[in-house]
């Protein structure tokens, strides 16, 4: 099967980037999107030409390393599927295909198709936690869960981190990687003693970076490969109300402390 | 080299207790005195990490991936053994640890897995009140299910993404130091070599993946958690970048290497379906409880599966092992799928796989049932191959999947190198020569959240350790060499790419040091890696430079490191004159194709030291002792 890839050249952050050609007669339809990228580096290195930069890991859509657009696309034409599991077969032989970084100012592209999202670790490292010393707790089963409530708890949690949904977004925003794991700990009892703190302080963290405002168009959910919902967003953003409304200075962190 | 493994003695359940008591302790005032670095960020990096951060040590956590929660510890699907007894069906600490140590075929430390049996009680404990959505049931318990030839269901989950929701409890917690300013995270940082000053591990030289520059990094100890080498043999469930580096580089350093052949091979992937493949994908052994084993009786019957009646169908696993039948343990389930297709009689276009058949189950459970069970891996299934998997049966064949072998360490898991700790998949673990399903996760989130952050406090506060800066000649000397190696591979400007060599080198691995193994084979493999490495160094093409991402570069190092161990391994297998384990010889097998032991002679864990480049290096044998549980043949028939 044959290819005509038009990808996203740039050495570095600094620098000025463009779309170059490359074509391959190569290809085979049960081949992922990633291995078809291998066999064009090869043929690149093979002519004296660096390969394209892409990151990736897993290559099972686990890690959420891999990501980028194909013809405009997140992760491209297949729902639920991250570019590392999307086969050729849902392309055409000879098809023309447009492969960009993700795209938004808090994602700096580092070297052609690889972008800095270490942003998103930032706004985890915000409060997407419980803080729970080891050691310190009592028996799992001490603690009942409904399985409706555990279950919702995982859908949310089942974020990858890949950077999808900000790239697709009109406005770069980010908050249905942030909505997720708001609601994934918010969900559960386990989460609940920091709920007010962790809103705040990670919604604060996400608008710091750069990224945009959610303006409810759901082109996040449309690509995300794990099927995050916008009720997430939802949940995020009455957390953040009612946590606003209720914030209050500190109180008695002084005699904690002494 | 003498090995100390340092087990406490005495009863066995209270070993870990009175160590701990003895264990000196670190005044909480002077731990942040302390720089300690831990390379690795899955879930034993990662979880001893947010540990020692929370303890109050200063932590520096490298990974190579771009955030600490891509780490591979987060591609396992299955779940997590934990001895909680919740089903009340029989299960004890003691008998995870007898079931480990059998599955394990007596080639593991008793005390150190009744230590994991123990620990891993307290690891769901800590799981759940970090947030991880175990699935549970109606009445709002933990659920559990059976896996990978467990006859009690101790296996916790969270549907097929067991390994990622642990993994981001793990990171989290870590997220939570690095805010807190208790750890300091270095992401898209490779670690190249080791320092070691008076005997003593000291440091670390890192290379920054983005701009390429080659820095020290002092500490007064240094944790591996940098995971297993399956990647050796190309093709494996691994992540790509998945290495063997780290160790090498130790081991290199001083650190003796365990039981480097023991590899485990797991029964359940999907077949390989064409030269450009660039990794296996695994599929979850849990299929093993609802999916029928089957091949053709008769060799080369090309028919549809649907035309090959009951009567033409053979269920090997079921007639061979009647009382464990398809859930016999991974290597006894892969070696039987490599025989019947040595047999002729293996499907699809390569012929190398089996069929894995749900028509029986989805007729006694429905559809509904089994979408429910395994509706996200039939998915997976699907999206690769293309086939329904509810139609169809889905093809699968063995692959590389995980590394018992790794650094030797002691009970305090400390290797050879004091100062040097070695934890998850990167030591030679618990797992001796097999690892059962559902026990990488409990080990390596034992040794990061509950014996590594005792062990370590225990050196520092036992230990005299001169300041040293990284002006010391041996840091200059190993700074010096890490640079030289980079301008090396940028300088041969060869004609093959260094994936064309990996390859080569992962099929010779495949074939001679793989499922099955042989002296000949072994003998031959070593010389043939030889040359290919020497290929390797005079005509390896790297292009680009140091100073920018080069991701050539980066697998050069990692593929040069390859070659050393796989030589390693083969000379591992070669030695071991016995069949245990993933560890089969063809030589040494009962009438009836079983592995055959060899206890009077390898009751050891290997341990090899480094003699220099191109000098073979000397074998040292930790002899084994079992007071506890009895060695047999083990039988699932």
């Amino acid at each position: 099967m044959r290819l005509t890839f038009h990808i996203w050249r740039q050495p570095n952050t600094g620098a000025p980037g463009k779309m170059e050609r490359y074509e391959s007669a190569n290809m085979n339809p049960d081949m992922s999107m990633l291995e078809a990228l291998d066999v064009l580096n090869e043929e690149l290195m093979g002519k004296g030409t660096e390969p394209v930069v892409f990151e990736h890991d897993c290559r099972e859509g686990i890690c959420g390393s891999c990501g980028f657009m194909i013809n405009g696309v997140a992760h491209g034409p297949q729902s639920k599927t991250t570019v590392c599991q999307l086969t050729l077969r849902h392309f055409k032989d000879g098809e023309e295909l447009y492969l960009e970084p993700w795209r938004a100012n808090s994602f700096p592209v580092l070297k052609d198709l690889m972008v800095d999202r270490s942003a998103f670790d930032r706004i985890i490292a915000a409060g997407g936690y419980v803080s729970v010393p080891a050691g310190s707790p009592q028996d799992a089963n001490a603690l009942l869960i409904p399985k409706t409530e555990a279950d919702r708890a995982m859908d949310a949690a089942a974020c990858i981190g890949c950077g999808a949904c900000v790239a697709a977004c009109p406005n770069a925003s980010a908050s249905l990687f942030t909505g997720a794991k708001i609601s994934h700990l918010g969900l559960l009892p386990q989460g609940q003693p920091e709920r007010n703190e962790r809103a705040l302080r990670m919604v604060r963290q996400m608008n710091g970076e750069g990224f945009g405002q959610c303006g409810n168009i759901g082109e996040c959910e449309a690509v995300c490969p794990k099927g995050i919902t916008l009720e997430n967003i939802a949940r995020m953003n009455a957390d953040f109300l009612k946590a606003s409304v209720c914030e209050r200075p500190k109180s008695g962190a002084a005699e904690d402390a002494a | 080299m003498k090995l100390d493994s340092r087990i406490p003695g005495g009863p066995i359940e209270t070993a870990w207790d009175r160590c701990r008591f003895e264990n000196k302790l670190v005044n909480p005032a002077n731990k942040r005195k302390y720089e300690v670095i831990v390379v690795g960020s899955g879930l034993a990096g990662g979880s001893a990490a947010a540990t020692l951060g929370e303890l109050g040590y200063n932590v520096k956590c490298f990974c190579f991936q771009d955030s600490p929660r891509r780490a591979h510890s987060i591609a396992a699907q299955g779940g997590i053994n934990a001895a909680k007894n919740y089903q009340n069906d029989g299960d004890s600490i003691y008998r995870l640890f007898y079931d480990t140590v059998k599955g394990g075929d007596f080639r593991a430390r008793e005390y150190n897995v009744y230590r994991l049996a123990q620990n891993s009680v307290n690891i769901i404990d800590q799981a759940v009140a970090q947030g991880v959505p175990f699935a549970r049931e109606y009445g709002g318990t933990l659920a559990n299910r059976s896996f990978g030839g467990a006859q009690v269901s101790r296996t916790f989950y969270a549907r097929g993404q067991t390994g990622q929701q642990l993994l981001l409890g793990a990171y989290q917690g870590l997220e939570r130091q690095i805010d807190a300013g208790r750890v300091t995270m270095f992401p898209r940082t490779e670690m190249l070599d080791l320092v070691v000053i008076d005997g003593k591990a000291r440091g670390i030289i890192t290379r920054n993946l983005v701009t390429g520059a080659i820095e020290t990094h002092v500490a007064d100890a240094v944790i591996l958690g940098t995971g297993g080498y399956g990647n050796v043999y190309y093709l494996s469930t691994n992540a790509k970048g998945s290495n063997c580096t780290a160790i090498w580089r130790a081991y290199k350093r001083g650190a003796a290497f365990g039981n480097p052949c023991f590899t485990q091979i797991h029964p359940t992937c999907i077949p390989v379906s064409g030269d450009y493949q660039s990794k296996l994908t695994l599929m979850s052994e849990s299929l093993r409880n609802d999916g029928r084993i089957w091949v053709p009786l008769k060799q080369g019957d090309k028919r549809s599966p649907s035309q090959i009646p009951e009567n033409e169908r053979d269920y090997y696993l079921e007639r061979r092992y009647p009382s464990f039948g398809n859930l016999v343990p991974r290597d006894v389930a892969s070696r039987n799928a490599k025989a019947v297709c040595d047999e002729g009689r293996g499907v699809g276009e390569t012929a190398l796989g089996v069929y894995l058949d749900f028509g029986a189950s989805i007729q006694r459970l429905g559809e509904d049932k089994i979408r429910e069970r395994y509706g996200n891996l039939f998915e997976m299934y699907q999206r690769i191959t293309d086939e329904n998997p509810y139609k169809v049966p889905m093809r699968i064949y063995p692959a590389i999947h995980y590394t018992m072998g790794g650094l030797w360490v002691d009970y305090q898991l400390q290797s050879t190198i004091p100062g040097l700790f070695v934890i998850g998949e990167a030591n030679f673990s618990d797992h001796g020569a097999n690892r059962l399903g559902a026990s990488a996760l409990m080990q390596g989130l034992s040794d990061g959240y509950f014996i590594v952050p005792y062990t370590l406090g225990n050196y520092l506060a036992g230990t005299q350790l001169d300041k040293v800066s990284d002006s010391a000649p041996e840091f200059q000397a190993a700074l010096s060499g890490v640079q030289d190696r980079t301008k090396q591979f940028l300088n041969i400007n060869g004609s093959r790419t260094v994936d064309s060599f990996h390859r080569e080198l992962g099929k010779i691995m495949w074939d001679e040091c793989g499922m099955a193994r042989t002296a000949q084979g072994l003998e031959s493999a070593i010389s043939r890696i030889q040359s290919l490495r020497e290929e390797f160094w005079q005509n390896v093409k790297v292009l680009g430079k140091n100073e920018e991402i080069n991701q050539s570069l980066e697998k050069a190092g990692r593929v040069a490191d390859f070659f050393e161990l796989g030589e390693l391994m083969c000379r591992d297998a070669l030695t071991r004159n016995e069949s245990c384990g993933g560890h089969f010889r063809e030589e040494y097998q009962t009438p009836d194709g079983e592995a055959m032991r060899d206890d009077d002679n390898f009751s050891h864990a290997s341990a090899w030291e480094y003699q220099g480049d191109n000098v073979t290096p000397v074998l040292h044998k930790e002899q084994l002792e079992f007071h506890y549980v009895h060695p047999s043949q083990r039988s699932y028939k």
